[in-house]
């Protein structure tokens, strides 16, 4: 069956915020993998901005602190089952 | 006078005293620049996210300093021709990340370290 013409109910969709935003976070620290790992897949692929809600301005940052991390093998570049 | 981070990758091969030796000469580095040596950590043999020359470990270290940009240069050539140095890495602290950096300094991460994961897990 088709999931065509039902209609969403707004109210049960929560709305996403940007957790630096809302926490006052301002530097994202490239040598703590537990933090970065809430921003990658399982794969260790990095997860886009419509999944986890962080804003434009944070998300270069984790980019960033992320790309450093894999540089210094605090973070896989590639990985099976990270979580 | 700008505000720098540099943490490296020392080869697992080298015993303890000759990686603390191998530090000591990288700080000499940056003393001879006129640097100044804010901090020196040391997270000792970790296992790394994936194998570099082979090796699954490395001495990790981490060294925060104010220093003039050309000393960058000099630390990194020699850095490079240390080859017992695995992976460098020098970053510029930007103004959010020295406040960071200092609180970091005063500890107060390891001890809040349960509390900050916490806030995470609610966000």
């Amino acid at each position: 069956m088709t999931l065509m013409n039902e209609p969403i109910k707004r109210a049960e969709i929560k709305p996403k915020y940007c957790r630096f935003k809302k926490n006052g976070i301002k530097y994202i620290d490239y040598k703590d993998p537990d933090f970065l790992m809430k921003f990658v897949n399982e794969q260790g692929k990095l997860l886009p901005r419509r999944l986890t809600g962080t804003s434009w301005k944070f998300q270069k940052k984790v980019t960033q602190a992320v790309k450093r991390a894999r540089h210094l093998a605090i973070l896989p570049y590639v990985g099976d089952s990270l979580k | 006078m700008n505000h720098y981070e540099t943490v490296f990758i020392l080869n697992p091969v080298l015993s303890e005293d000759q990686a603390k030796d191998t530090v000591d000469k990288f700080v000499k580095v940056l003393n001879k620049a006129k640097a100044d040596i804010l901090n020196k950590e040391n997270w000792g043999l970790k296992k790394m996210a994936y194998p570099i020359q082979n090796k699954s470990t490395g001495f990790y270290n981490l060294l925060e300093f104010t220093a003039a940009p050309e000393t960058i240069n000099i630390l990194e050539t020699e850095f490079r021709r240390d080859e017992s140095v695995m992976r460098f890495l020098t970053v510029a602290l930007d103004k959010n990340a020295v406040v960071y950096a200092a609180r970091r300094r005063k500890g107060e991460f390891n001890k809040n370290k349960k509390a900050t994961k916490k806030e995470g897990a609610e966000a």
